[in-house]
């Protein structure tokens, strides 16, 4: 019998096409998508006046710069959305551009489109690739250079990370997501908290969640310095996948899900590191500074840097400077200015109804976006009355991309300005030069509309979950 | 890319923790080709925002920073910043893993230092900047008068010195993946997409 292995390892054996003596090994890429941001890698290629190997493992989405309102271009977006289109016809690629009704975030439309399975590797020249490690898939992602090579050769050189559990045992309370289950482990261990390592969520509290919920987790795993999530793949996940439009079908299917029951750790698998969380613990959380590690439970007070270690006191000073925040200010009482609600981390239909939720019959105090992960998401919002909901309320609801969570199609938060966010970031200047970003869950970020400052969820859910 | 195994020059102080990259270079600049430079794009809204910045005045080809240097997204971008400004190193106490491999596939150093050194370092280094010499292949450097030795994955040390090109590297292993495709293919015929 083989020794016992975690997952990670067993994904990591399937896919190594080469191992040198130095450790680094040669993995296989079973799929590899690319975005408007891959123009750097596509240049590299043609400087080197070489194809695309694998067109067919290939696919490209228009998402970061994607419009998410009618009107007239800035000519700068529109040139990097016609190159991502010009790169996918030059060399044979699957393209879901701006009018497919396919098209949406990468990270959403991947499992959208049965495109991640259990067992396979997913590259992106993206960050929150780690999302797809959602299903049980070696998800990461990878810098321009390494875009180009895997355009080149379908494979990645690359040393395996060090192995980590995160165990979350209990039950969420109401109003209490993934989301929180993240910026909560991220606010306890470090921005840099899971460097060189892939994390394994496991534990009740993460079996119990969705697909959407497993995909928020795995997504932030990157801001807790992870260089990857996983979560075992089960029946949810079977049942997400089943049908879907590249998932595998007929036989295939069965033997599909015949080969991914086997892809989990041994149970007597042992892991570099391990920690224990329990799910009473988690509150709604928001982050107050500039980096996702600066969270807090929304029951808090922004801290005072002076009742910390003196090496923590100067980026706290910091934090609280550019966010324009006083110490032992009650979260609950930091008004904002506008809210965002989308994103690959929580732009997916459950994000979207629980947000709808909180919004029924209520009107906002303050201006916000609303802009589902995927054009099937939006249609989807729009048949459920949910995209109804956000406009009586007093939200306006636009199209699908990356839109305010990186602010490069030109929805931006101005300066000065605080926007309670369901995004990924709160770095300075990430929605736009000199905003100021709260991190929450979507139905927080409903929240804070409602009532124009950070509130706690909990109370607006009550009789309607 | 040419590799290197020595660095003469200056090295300056950046004391902040989680300098992220889109901090390095906010996203508005990365739609420009990289054949235009990106050298002003780095730090460009800290920079703009204090005008006193160490890196308004100075040249340095080295940089000592704090903890998680490079976190955040993936966008080679940043690193393209740091090396077309002209730095050729940077030490801290740990960085964002994919921002290590896109630094080193670019020519960059990213050597990891023990907290209490860096701060020393920092110390030292105050506003202004200080002689660096940094030797590659021992895993030395000599900042501000004060010796040091780093870590480094010896993989990134051979490339860093050979400056190598991946993908001619690994085409010299294009039996090893057609085979290997092959039989994945043949025994996961799942992982195909089809429609």
């Amino acid at each position: 019998m083989s020794p016992s292995q975690t997952l990670l390892e067993k994904l990591w054996k399937a896919h190594t096409v080469l191992q040198r003596d130095d450790g680094t090994a040669l993995l296989w890429v079973d799929r590899h998508l690319v975005h408007e941001g891959s123009h750097h890698a596509f240049a590299k290629l043609a400087a080197r006046n070489q194809k695309v190997s694998e067109p067919g493992l290939t696919f490209a989405v228009v998402d970061h710069y994607a419009p998410t309102r009618a009107g007239t271009l800035d000519p700068d977006i529109s040139r990097m959305i016609r190159t991502l289109g010009d790169n996918a016809r030059a060399h044979g690629i699957q393209l879901f551009d701006l009018k497919d009704p396919e098209q949406g975030i990468v990270h959403v439309i991947g499992p959208e489109l049965g495109l991640t399975l259990p067992g396979v590797q997913v590259n992106c020249g993206d960050s929150h690739t780690s999302t797809h490690g959602a299903f049980g898939a070696l998800a990461f992602g990878v810098g321009a250079t390494e875009v180009a090579h895997i355009l080149a050769t379908q494979t990645v050189w690359q040393t395996r990370p060090r192995t980590m559990r995160i165990t979350v045992e209990g039950t969420l309370g109401e109003g209490v997501t993934a989301k929180d289950m993240a910026l909560h482990w991220i606010a306890k261990l470090g921005a840099d908290g899971a460097r060189g390592h892939a994390i394994e969520y496991a534990g009740s509290a993460v079996r119990n969640l969705s697909m959407q919920g497993r995909m928020t987790l795995c997504n932030l795993s990157i801001e807790g310095g992870a260089r990857l999530g996983l979560v075992a793949p089960d029946e949810v996940t079977f049942a997400y996948l089943e049908g879907r439009r590249y998932a595998p079908k007929g036989d295939n299917w069965t033997r599909a899900v015949e080969d991914w029951a086997q892809l989990n750790s041994d149970p007597d698998a042992a892991f570099d590191r391990e920690e224990h969380l329990d799910a009473k613990d988690i509150a709604p959380t928001v982050t107050w500074g500039t980096s996702p590690e600066e969270a807090l439970p929304i029951t808090g007070k922004v801290p005072d840097p002076n009742q910390y270690d003196a090496s923590k006191r100067a980026a706290m000073r910091a934090s609280l400077e550019y966010m324009d925040l006083t110490p032992e200010t009650p979260l609950t009482s930091i008004p904002v200015d506008q809210i965002f609600i989308g994103s690959c981390t929580n732009g997916r239909i459950e994000d979207l109804r629980m947000a709808a939720k909180v919004l029924a019959g209520r009107r906002v105090r303050v201006p916000g976006l609303v802009s589902p992960g995927s054009a099937r998401i939006k249609r989807q919002a729009e048949e459920e009355g949910l995209a109804r909901i956000f406009t009586e309320a007093g939200l306006e609801w636009v199209a699908a991309g990356c839109s305010m969570c990186v602010g490069m199609n030109g929805d931006r938060v101005d300066a000065g300005k605080r926007c309670a966010s369901s995004t990924n970031r709160n770095f300075k200047g990430r929605q736009g030069r000199g905003s100021r970003t709260h991190l929450m869950s979507p139905a927080m970020a409903a929240a804070a509309a409602v009532t124009g400052h950070l509130t706690d969820v909990r109370p607006l859910l009550e009789g309607r979950l | 890319m040419s590799g290197w195994k020595i660095i003469n020059g200056e090295a300056a102080g950046l004391p902040t923790e989680n300098v992220d990259t889109d901090q390095l270079i906010p996203a508005r600049f990365m739609s420009t080709p990289r054949s235009e430079g990106y050298g002003r794009y780095l730090l460009h809204d800290v920079r703009q925002d204090s005008p006193d910045h160490v890196l308004n005045r100075t040249s340095p080809k080295v940089l000592v920073t704090r903890r998680n240097f490079g976190s955040g997204s993936s966008r080679e971008a940043a690193v393209y910043a740091l090396v077309d400004f002209g730095i050729r190193a940077v030490f801290a106490p740990s960085f964002g893993d994919i921002f290590s491999g896109n630094a080193v596939n670019n020519g960059l150093l990213p050597a990891r230092l023990p907290e209490d050194v860096v701060e020393d370092l920092l110390a030292e280094l105050g506003t202004g900047t200080a002689d660096a010499h940094v030797d590659l292949m021992a895993g030395t450097a000599r900042i501000a008068g004060r010796d040091i030795e780093f870590d480094l994955n010896p993989v990134w040390r051979k490339k860093l010195s050979n400056g190598w090109d991946d993908i001619d590297l690994t085409s010299q292993h294009s039996n090893a993946i057609s085979t290997f495709r092959a039989d994945r293919m043949a025994r996961f015929g799942w992982a195909n997409p089809t429609t």
